[in-house]
């Protein structure tokens, strides 16, 4: 009875989980189609004549774009870490004064919609003559990751043993080697959860890329892609074929780790 | 040993090493200012102090600034706009589109927020129990919130194409009529609501399956030992225990939801006309959509929409500190 009853869930999860990706299988299956056979009514269903012509397009043109989404990734989890990481432990085990206050701040700094961001950086980057650089963009992404990346390492540190730091202390480290030798490596899993969503949510950026990067030289993936929809609307092969490689990154993160991605989404949403 | 922190220690080393001897003579100039630990904490977290100021405030500054100038491309590159107050603001207040962008946003969010929310807690019950291939299955279900929002967008625009779609050619097959979805005024909301629900149905899932996971299992099973059937289960255990959960994911997801310009902009720039101009569609078409920029009238509209997003942030800090207080 009991496994019976299993097997019936099971079949129902499978075919609910195969509702929701079905955008997912689209994407691939058009990445695949013949340019020709893309008009056809009705559509293909499955791609029964792969052809790599999307993906030849994909590596005859947007390596460069892949590459600069890469670092502007790596440097916005860089610039995260190093920022968030010692105000964490300010936050938590220093006893900050105004740390209510400035907890505060950063959840109100996490509501600001980007569209408004944009906007000051725009004017600021305009002045600067830092638009259309890869530096000013790193800056920019790095502004939706940091709020969080603190708040989730205050709450890790928080959990950090006092009996710990006071033994260091004993034996005569100072806050910097404390910070470095006990609290770091103890908060190897939630580096690695703020590295991984400073990394999805830089390389997935689309409104910062597309008001302070518009005339880079260097620009990321996404914005190609919307380039992209606007040039050539009859390649739709090419453009899934893009967006399916675009989304390499997400896949490897989520079968590699899988539960830092869900302890980040509850972060700060659930109190257990 | 002693002598490596000297090296990396850079400036909080000897503050926080003074802090461990037992030295009189700190104890006055504890008085007088900030003691040394203080100092040390404030190192720390001067890194990020600095940020807020220089990347949040200042740009947040400048958008305010934006909002009270009459900013051109020729003022901006020259830098002399003139100061107009508040006219940008009567300016949006009055204009045809603030109705529709405020309509429209209600409605974009409000459908997406119901929809995403029905759908997130249906899974997170069925999810609860598990099952083989569950955990598999559950994780599966993250993918369309970690793809780039322009990658599922663009995947929903050749979706929902009017001739090539599959939407359209599944509908046609079962003798319906073509829909123009995103061309015509009547459904373009429609449909980037129903792509914005997809998009957050993983959020919605992966928050809720946790709130359930701390409703203790003897609960259930006092109740079914007491008879109570899986729809009473839900409706007297579940969805109470759940309601704190339930709220902050509601509130999370409409702040987030208010801000949502990528996937709008991708299937259809808020056209036709105005039918799927939300304000921060209208704020980022005014400064950025056109080729004649606005920036002054955008930044009104953004700082608007700023002022919606702290109520209900508020509102959401508010439930959490009640609930921390429980």
């Amino acid at each position: 009875m009991t496994t019976q009853r299993a097997w019936w869930k099971t079949a129902l999860g499978v075919f609910f989980t195969l509702v929701m990706l079905f955008p997912v299988y689209w994407m691939v299956n058009v990445s695949f189609t013949e340019t020709r056979d893309l008009r056809s009514s009705p559509p293909h269903w499955f791609p029964w004549n792969p052809t790599f012509e999307g993906y030849e397009a994909v590596f005859a043109q947007q390596l460069p774009a892949l590459g600069t989404s890469l670092l502007i990734g790596l440097g916005c989890v860089v610039l995260t870490v190093v920022i968030a990481a010692p105000a964490g432990y300010a936050l938590a085990l220093l006893n900050l004064r105004g740390g209510r206050t400035l907890n505060f701040l950063l959840l109100v700094a996490q509501m600001i919609p980007a569209v408004v961001m944009a906007m000051g950086f725009y004017a600021i980057y305009n002045s600067l003559g830092l638009l259309n650089s890869v530096g000013g963009l790193i800056i920019a992404d790095s502004t939706i990751a940091v709020p969080f990346g603190v708040l989730l390492f205050t709450a890790f540190m928080s959990g950090i043993p006092r009996e710990l730091l006071q033994a260091a202390r004993v034996d005569g480290a100072g806050a910097w080697r404390t910070f470095r030798a006990i609290v770091l490596p103890m908060s190897r899993n939630s580096i690695l959860t703020v590295s991984l969503f400073a990394f999805l949510w830089a390389w997935s950026d689309f409104i910062f890329a597309s008001t302070l990067n518009r005339n880079g030289d260097l620009i990321p993936i996404t914005l190609s892609i919307y380039n992209y929809i606007g040039n050539n609307t009859t390649q739709w092969n090419a453009i899934m074929a893009t967006a399916v490689v675009a989304s390499i990154p997400a896949s490897i993160l989520l079968v590699v780790a899988q539960r830092y991605v869900a302890a980040g989404v509850t972060a700060g949403a659930v109190k257990d | 040993m002693s002598s490596t922190p000297t090296v990396v220690g850079s400036r909080e080393e000897p503050r926080g090493a003074a802090g461990t001897r037992p030295a009189v003579p700190h104890g006055r100039r504890r008085r007088r200012t900030l003691n040394p630990s203080q100092w040390t904490a404030l190192g720390f977290a001067a890194p990020l102090l600095t940020y807020l100021v220089v990347f949040y405030a200042y740009p947040l500054w400048r958008n305010i600034d934006l909002s009270l100038h009459d900013y051109t491309i020729r003022a901006f590159v020259q830098g002399d706009a003139e100061f107009v107050g508040l006219e940008n603001y009567a300016e949006v207040f009055s204009s045809s589109t603030f109705t529709t962008a405020l309509v429209n946003t209600a409605l974009f969010t409000i459908g997406s927020i119901v929809f995403q929310f029905a759908i997130g807690l249906a899974l997170a019950v069925f999810f609860r129990s598990s099952f083989r291939l569950s955990n598999v299955l559950r994780a599966l279900f993250l993918v369309p919130w970690l793809l780039p929002l322009i990658v599922s967008a663009s995947t929903w625009a050749w979706m929902l194409n009017s001739d090539n779609g599959i939407v359209n050619s599944v509908i046609q097959a079962f003798g319906g009529e073509q829909i123009n979805w995103l061309t015509s005024p009547d459904t373009a909301l429609l449909s980037v609501t129903i792509a914005n629900i997809w998009l957050g149905i993983p959020f919605n899932l992966v928050i809720l399956y946790s709130g359930l996971q701390n409703i203790p299992g003897e609960v259930y099973e006092a109740s079914s030992l007491d008879g109570a059937g899986p729809w009473r289960q839900f409706w007297s255990i579940t969805f109470p225990l759940l309601r704190p959960v339930s709220a902050i994911t509601i509130l999370l997801g409409l702040i987030y939801t208010l801000k949502v310009v990528d996937v709008i902009w991708v299937m259809t720039t808020g056209g036709p006309g105005d039918a799927s101009t939300t304000l921060a569609i209208w704020s980022y078409r005014e400064a950025f959509g056109t080729g004649m920029p606005s920036f002054s009238p955008a930044a009104a509209v953004g700082n608007l929409l700023i002022v919606i997003a702290l109520v209900f942030g508020f509102l959401h800090l508010q439930l959490q500190r009640r609930q921390e207080a429980s």
